[in-house]
C-alpha cells in the first residue's frame, strides 16, 4: 500500500536520482502522443460504425415492402387484398401504399423528373411499418400468396444482414486498432525505458552500492516514464480532438464518411485515453525495470 | 558482522581467490594489502555482498550470502559504508546530495537529518563545497566526500579500497585521521591499500592488524611490517 503511495504521490530526492535523458523523454513523449492521436481515430471510428450499425439495424429492422406486380385492371384490387392482409398480420404497425408521387419521387435518381407513371407498368409499393415485435415473415409470404397472387414481400433481410455484419466488423476492426495501439506504445515505451536503464547502469551501480532496493530504482525510472507516457498522450488526445471537430459536419448527403466522430457523451471518451497511456507506459516501465535490474550483477 | 569461511571466487574459468577465511569483528580496524591485480577489490566486493562466492561461505550480519536476494544485500548494505577508489557519484546531483543518497534510498526524512548532514560535510571540511558538483572536486575532496557518504548512515563497517591512492600524503594523512575517527566510534574498519607508509603511519594510533593477499590466498602480515 505504501509502495502505491509513494508511486503515485512521488519521491522528490527519488525522482532526482535518475539525471535528465533528453533523448529517451522525447521518444516517450512523442510516441505517447502520436499513439494517443491516431486512439483518438480508432476511437472515433469504433463509436462511429457502432452507431451506423445501430441505424442501419434499426431502420431495415423496423421497415418492410411488399411489390405488388399485376395486369393493368388488376393492380387497384390486389393492392386494396393486400392491405386488408397486412391490417389483420399481427405484428404490422401501419401498411400504406406509396403515393404515384412518391414512387415517382424514387424512381427520379435514375429516369429523371416528370416520369409518366400511368404508362410504364411500373409495381405498386406498399410501405410497411412493424411493432416492435415484429412479424413473421414466413406466415405473411403463405397468407400473400394465397390472396393476393401478384404480391412479393420483401423484408430487407438479405440487404440488413451483410450491412449489420460489415458494420460489426468495422467496429471490431476499430477495437483491434485501439489494442494495437496500446501494444505498439507498451513496445515503444518498453524500449525507451530499456533504453534509460541501460544508459543509467551506472547510476544504478551507486544507487545499489549506497543500499537501494530494487523497488526504489524502479520508482525512480517508472514513474518518471509514467508521467511522461500521460503527458504525451494528453497532447495527442486533445490535438486528436481537435482535427476530430475539424472534419466536415455529419450530414445525410455526407454519409459515413462524415459522420466520423463523437457525439454527445461520447465525447468523453478521449478522456479515457491519457490515463489509459499512462497505465500502460507505468505497467511497461516496470516491467523493463524489473528484468534490467534482475539482469544486472 | 562479516565472515569469509574458506572462501574461493572464479571469473572466466581462473580462480581469482581461494581458502579465504576472514572474521570482521565490531571494532576491529584491519588493512589489506597485496599487489595490484592481487584480488583486493573482489575480497572487499565479497565482503559487501556484489559477489557470490564460487564456494565456501560469505554471511553478512549472520546471513548467508548465497540465500540472500538482492534486496536483502541492499539492506545490509545500509550498515556496511564503502569507499571506492573512483568513489562513484551521482554527477548530476550536488555533493550534499551525494552524500544524503543513503539516507534517500532507505527512506529517511531528509529535512529531520539535515542538521546531521551538515556536521558531516564539515567533518570531511567540505563545508564550503557542499553545492559543488562532483566533477568539480580535487581527488582529496572527492575521497572526503565518498567517506562522509560512506558513514551517514552510522554503518557497523567501513570498507575503503586504496581511499589514499589519488591523492597526496598530507590528504591520505587526514583521510587517515578520519577513519581512525570512525573506528574510535567503535566501528569496523577495513582499508584495502598497497600503501605500506600508510599502514606504518596508522598503526602508531591504532591496533591494527594487517592481512596480505599473495598468490589468490590470504595471509596474516602479523605485528610487523
Amino acid at each position: 500500500m505504501n509502495a502505491v503511495r509513494v508511486m503515485l504521490v512521488g519521491d522528490a530526492q527519488a525522482d532526482r536520482v535518475v539525471p535528465p535523458t533528453g533523448f529517451t523523454a522525447w521518444l516517450t513523449l512523442f510516441s505517447a502522443g502520436a499513439m494517443a492521436f491516431l486512439a483518438v481515430f480508432a476511437l472515433a471510428l469504433s463509436l462511429a460504425t457502432g452507431r451506423l450499425a445501430d441505424r442501419w439495424g434499426n431502420e431495415l429492422a423496423r421497415t418492410a415492402t411488399v411489390r405488388i406486380s399485376a395486369p393493368e385492371g388488376q393492380m387497384a384490387a390486389q393492392t386494396a387484398a393486400a392491405l386488408r392482409v397486412l391490417e389483420t398480420t399481427t405484428g404490422v404497425a401501419l401498411a400504406r401504399a406509396l403515393s404515384d408521387a412518391e414512387q415517382a419521387a424514387l424512381l427520379e435518381p435514375w429516369f429523371g423528373p416528370g416520369l409518366p407513371l400511368d404508362q410504364l407498368p411500373i409495381p405498386r409499393l406498399i410501405e410497411v411499418i412493424e411493432t416492435g415485435a415484429g412479424f413473421d415473415p414466413q406466415g405473411l409470404r403463405l397468407r400473400l400468396a394465397a390472396e393476393v397472387p401478384g404480391a412479393v414481400l420483401d423484408d430487407h433481410t438479405r440487404w440488413r444482414e451483410p450491412l449489420a455484419r460489415a458494420a460489426g466488423r468495422l467496429r471490431l476492426l476499430g477495437l483491434v486498432a485501439l489494442g494495437l495501439i496500446a501494444a505498439a506504445t507498451a513496445a515503444m515505451i518498453t524500449l525507451a525505458a530499456q533504453a534509460a536503464l541501460a544508459a543509467n547502469a551506472q547510476v544504478i551501480s551507486v544507487l545499489r552500492l549506497v543500499g537501494a532496493q530494487d523497488g526504489y530504482i524502479a520508482r525512480a525510472f517508472v514513474r518518471r516514464f509514467a508521467a511522461r507516457g500521460l503527458a504525451g498522450a494528453a497532447i495527442g488526445t486533445v490535438l486528436g480532438c481537435l482535427a476530430i471537430l475539424a472534419l466536415p459536419a455529419a450530414q445525410v448527403e455526407g454519409g459515413f464518411l462524415t459522420g466520423l466522430g463523437f457525439q454527445g457523451w461520447h465525447w468523453l471518451w478521449p478522456a479515457v485515453i491519457p490515463p489509459l497511456a499512462g497505465l500502460v507506459a507505468f505497467g511497461a516501465t516496470l516491467t523493463a525495470a524489473r528484468r534490467t535490474l534482475e539482469e544486472m550483477p | 558482522m562479516i565472515e569469509l569461511e574458506s572462501v574461493a571466487y572464479s571469473y572466466g574459468g581462473g580462480e581469482l581467490l581461494g581458502d579465504v577465511s576472514l572474521s570482521l569483528a565490531p571494532g576491529s580496524f584491519h588493512f589489506l594489502t597485496g599487489p595490484s591485480g592481487s584480488g583486493k577489490t573482489t575480497l572487499l566486493k565479497l565482503c559487501y555482498g556484489a559477489l557470490v562466492p564460487s564456494a565456501g561461505t560469505v554471511r553478512l550480519f549472520a546471513q548467508d550470502r548465497r540465500a540472500m536476494t538482492r534486496d536483502d544485500v541492499a539492506m545490509a548494505r545500509r550498515r556496511i559504508g564503502v569507499v571506492h577508489q573512483d568513489c562513484q557519484f551521482l554527477d548530476h546531483l550536488s555533493v550534499s546530495d551525494n552524500i544524503a543518497l543513503p539516507l534517500s534510498v532507505s527512506g529517511r526524512d531528509l529535512l529531520a537529518e539535515e542538521p546531521n548532514l551538515r556536521e558531516l560535510v564539515g567533518w570531511v571540511g567540505l563545508k564550503d563545497r557542499a553545492q559543488a558538483r562532483p566533477p568539480e572536486l580535487s581527488g582529496g575532496e572527492r575521497q572526503r566526500a565518498a567517506l562522509a557518504r560512506a558513514v551517514i548512515m552510522s554503518p557497523d563497517v567501513v570498507l575503503a579500497d586504496e581511499p589514499t591512492g589519488n591523492v597526496d600524503w598530507e590528504m591520505s594523512q587526514r583521510l587517515l585521521r578520519l577513519l581512525i575517527e570512525l573506528n574510535r566510534m567503535g566501528k569496523t574498519i577495513l582499508i584495502a591499500t598497497h600503501d605500506l607508509a600508510l599502514i606504518r603511519a596508522a598503526k602508531a594510533h591504532v591496533q591494527a592488524r594487517v592481512l596480505r593477499i599473495a598468490s589468490r590466498r590470504l595471509q596474516f602480515a602479523g605485528a610487523d611490517l
